[in-house]
């Protein structure tokens, strides 16, 4: 069962949280490197937050994820503590991986996410391990793996997805097409139709979804996530959506116009269009959205809160943190 | 859970008593015990199934275990190895082959970037239980893409264990500590090794075995010059020293079997005592695991022990070729250790 049901009034508060939660979240880290508190670089999905949220919202307790550098709402979206994640980016040894990953590498696999990557489709090949060890183990957890348009152009998608399928195993795989690798345009950068179309050629149904409309991002990973629990192999999913952000801080976003980034935020923007869509069909009232809205907020400012006054972390577990001990 | 009783099927060596079988058969037989001892561990490569890998190593395995334990993969490096980091991190213990070593070099990313990373980077919560075996080396006329000696690549990268066992024993032995470490562990083995026979003891489980990664062996002691190698150079250092013997020259030769950690101890205790040291490996000399040996004895207290300078006698700086002739003058061979060899030792004192 899907641990989120958007089409009921409880499940949609939920997502509405989550996906304000991850923009408060993002909002924050912003606010913190301009005020120098965050050193290193931080990638934004402000503006992808239906992708996370309805995609994680469809997998069951026990599934896993493996994400990206631009991670941040994968890990919120599958149940992360913001707490722990801001003192991972603050450098802090309370941090999820104790200060020595950072934004690019937030992981906590005891509860299902594999991790985010720093290298360009470097999960993917892991996320069909993963999905092989649970088949091997007779366990029935599906294995969402996210990646971004840039990665359709490595060898290991295509490796990843090939082996995926010969082998017929349990990964949803859900490209978050957000238009742009760092600076070029997916279009200019990735042949053929679609980066959905390319699931042909391994004898998957790729599919487009709208990666800006929650619901039926949700249907949509659902559905192929209950495919994949049920034996039916893995599936190609294109969530087509929009950073609002640059690649990184060094970018002067050059390689588009304001006006393309202001059409999507007025016209597509996944939270605005979802809380209309659950205003337009009665499903909650403004008075919920708002309390949403704010208990985001709150979370947001008692996690950097508490996060600022963790400890760094000391320089003597370097020595015995490289290699594991049994 | 142990697998049912297949001792009938079972070919090579099973008896826990000394017995003569080949470098090839050692392995396999660590592999058959360690996959009937548990049901995590399975294997993953090119052609290991019906075919028995490129050199033979998995013959019979995928009667024994079946195709979902002894998995042939699309030729796909880069996935392979990134699915056996998916898979360890997940709860199973993938041991891949990598057909040649060379092709290793596809499969760079899932080895140095996820597999060697993942612990640290993820702050401890995840373990990384994998082996990777690597059939490498030259001297079978396979050319610069099929016989390249790439370790040292391996050895550099912190997260990493890497070993090259050059006994029977090691093999079987080091095969079972690299499956019980909870780190990734990259098996170099030497092609002309396989066949290769020697004394083994089959362990009963993979607990039996005494070998740990990090420990070097002194394999025959001697008083006027230490050699240290590993893998196949190991043997020829052995051949080697033979002779020097019968010229009354008393070598010692050290097999390092881990190359990280590597145990510098072993070579500074024994380079104390002779006061001379020749490093043989048949990868290149430059950056090679030889130079990283070198600069622990000479930065130890062995360092005034010395009598003489240190010798490298390692693979020329050229890739592998074809042409016999110069495959051979390009890979150290037993002579040119003989004489390296007694060299060193008529330095004068």
């Amino acid at each position: 069962m899907p641990r989120l049901d958007p089409s009921e009034p409880k499940g949609a508060i939920e997502a509405l949280t989550a996906m304000w939660t991850i923009r408060r979240f993002e909002e924050a880290l912003e606010d913190l490197y301009s005020r120098g508190m965050l050193h290193g670089t931080n990638h934004l999905s402000i503006g992808q937050e239906a992708v996370a949220v309805g995609a994680c919202g469809a997998l069951d307790e026990g599934d896993f994820i493996t994400s990206t550098h631009r991670g941040h709402g994968h890990s919120i979206a599958h149940g992360a503590d913001p707490e722990l994640m801001f003192a991972e980016l603050l450098g802090r040894d309370t941090g999820y991986c104790g200060g020595r990953g950072g934004s690019m590498h937030i992981a906590d696999v005891g509860a299902g996410n594999l991790g985010a990557n720093g290298i360009v489709a470097g999960s993917m090949t892991l996320s069909v391990g993963a999905a092989l060890s649970q088949h091997l183990l007779g366990s029935s957890a599906v294995v969402l793996c996210f990646f971004g348009d840039g990665a359709t152009n490595e060898g290991s998608f295509h490796e990843a997805l090939n082996l995926a399928a010969v082998w017929q195993l349990p990964v949803v795989f859900v490209c978050e097409n957000n238009q742009y690798g760092m600076s070029m345009a997916s279009d200019l950068s990735t042949a053929g139709d679609s980066v959905a179309a390319r699931g042909t050629a391994y004898g998957l149904e790729g599919v487009q979804l709208d990666g800006n409309d929650l619901p039926a991002m949700f249907e949509g990973v659902a559905n192929a996530v209950a495919a994949a629990r049920e034996g039916h192999g893995p599936a190609l999913l294109e969530a087509i959506t929009y950073r609002y952000r640059g690649h990184s801080k060094s970018d002067r976003n050059l390689y588009r116009t304001q006006e393309e980034i202001e059409q999507w935020r007025t016209e597509r923007d996944p939270i605005a269009r979802f809380e209309a869509r659950l205003l337009d069909e009665g499903a909650v009232d403004q008075e919920a959205i708002d309390t949403a809205r704010q208990a985001a907020r709150e979370r947001i400012r008692d996690a950097v809160k508490a996060a600022v006054k963790a400890p760094e972390p000391s320089v003597d577990v370097l020595e015995e943190a490289v290699y594991a001990s049994r | 859970m142990p697998a049912a009783d297949t001792t009938d099927r079972i070919e090579g060596p099973v008896s826990t008593e000394v017995q003569t079988t080949t470098y090839a058969k050692a392995i396999a037989a660590a592999i058959r015990t360690a996959m009937q001892d548990d049901e995590r561990v399975f294997m993953a490569g090119e052609d290991i199934g019906i075919y028995g890998g490129a050199f033979g190593v998995t013959d019979g395995l995928l009667e024994e275990f079946g195709e979902q334990r002894i998995r042939d993969t699309p030729i796909s490096e880069d996935a392979i190895v990134g699915m056996a980091v998916g898979a360890a991190i997940t709860g199973t213990r993938p041991i891949v082959e990598m057909q040649f070593s060379d092709f290793v070099v596809n499969a760079m990313d899932p080895l140095v970037n996820q597999a060697a990373k993942l612990h640290f980077m993820y702050g401890g919560n995840v373990e990384v239980p994998m082996v990777l075996r690597l059939p490498g080396g030259a001297g079978t006329g396979a050319a610069a893409q099929h016989s390249q000696s790439l370790e040292a690549w391996f050895a550099h990268v912190p997260g990493l264990k890497v070993v090259a066992p050059s006994t029977v024993q090691d093999a079987h032995d080091l095969l079972f500590a690299a499956l019980l470490d909870p780190n990734p562990v990259v098996v170099v083995e030497h092609k002309l090794l396989y066949k290769r026979e020697g004394e083994l003891v089959a362990r009963a489980t993979a607990g039996d075995s005494p070998a740990t990664i990090g420990d070097a062996v002194v394999l025959r002691e001697g008083t006027d010059l230490t050699v240290a190698s590993y893998s196949l150079n190991t043997h020829k250092a052995l051949e080697a020293a033979e002779q020097l013997a019968a010229e009354g020259t008393e070598v010692e030769v050290v097999d390092l079997r881990t190359l990280r950690p590597l145990d510098t101890e072993t070579v500074i205790d024994s380079v104390s005592r002779t006061g001379k040291l020749l490093v043989t490996h048949e990868a290149p000399a430059a950056v090679g695991i030889g130079a990283e040996v070198v600069a622990a004895v000479a930065g130890s207290r062995a360092f005034d022990y010395l009598l003489a300078p240190i010798v490298r006698v390692c693979g020329r700086e050229n890739p592998i070729p074809y042409a016999p002739g110069l495959e051979k003058a390009t890979i150290p061979q037993t002579e040119d250790l003989v004489e390296a060899m007694r060299a060193l030792a008529a330095e004068d004192v």
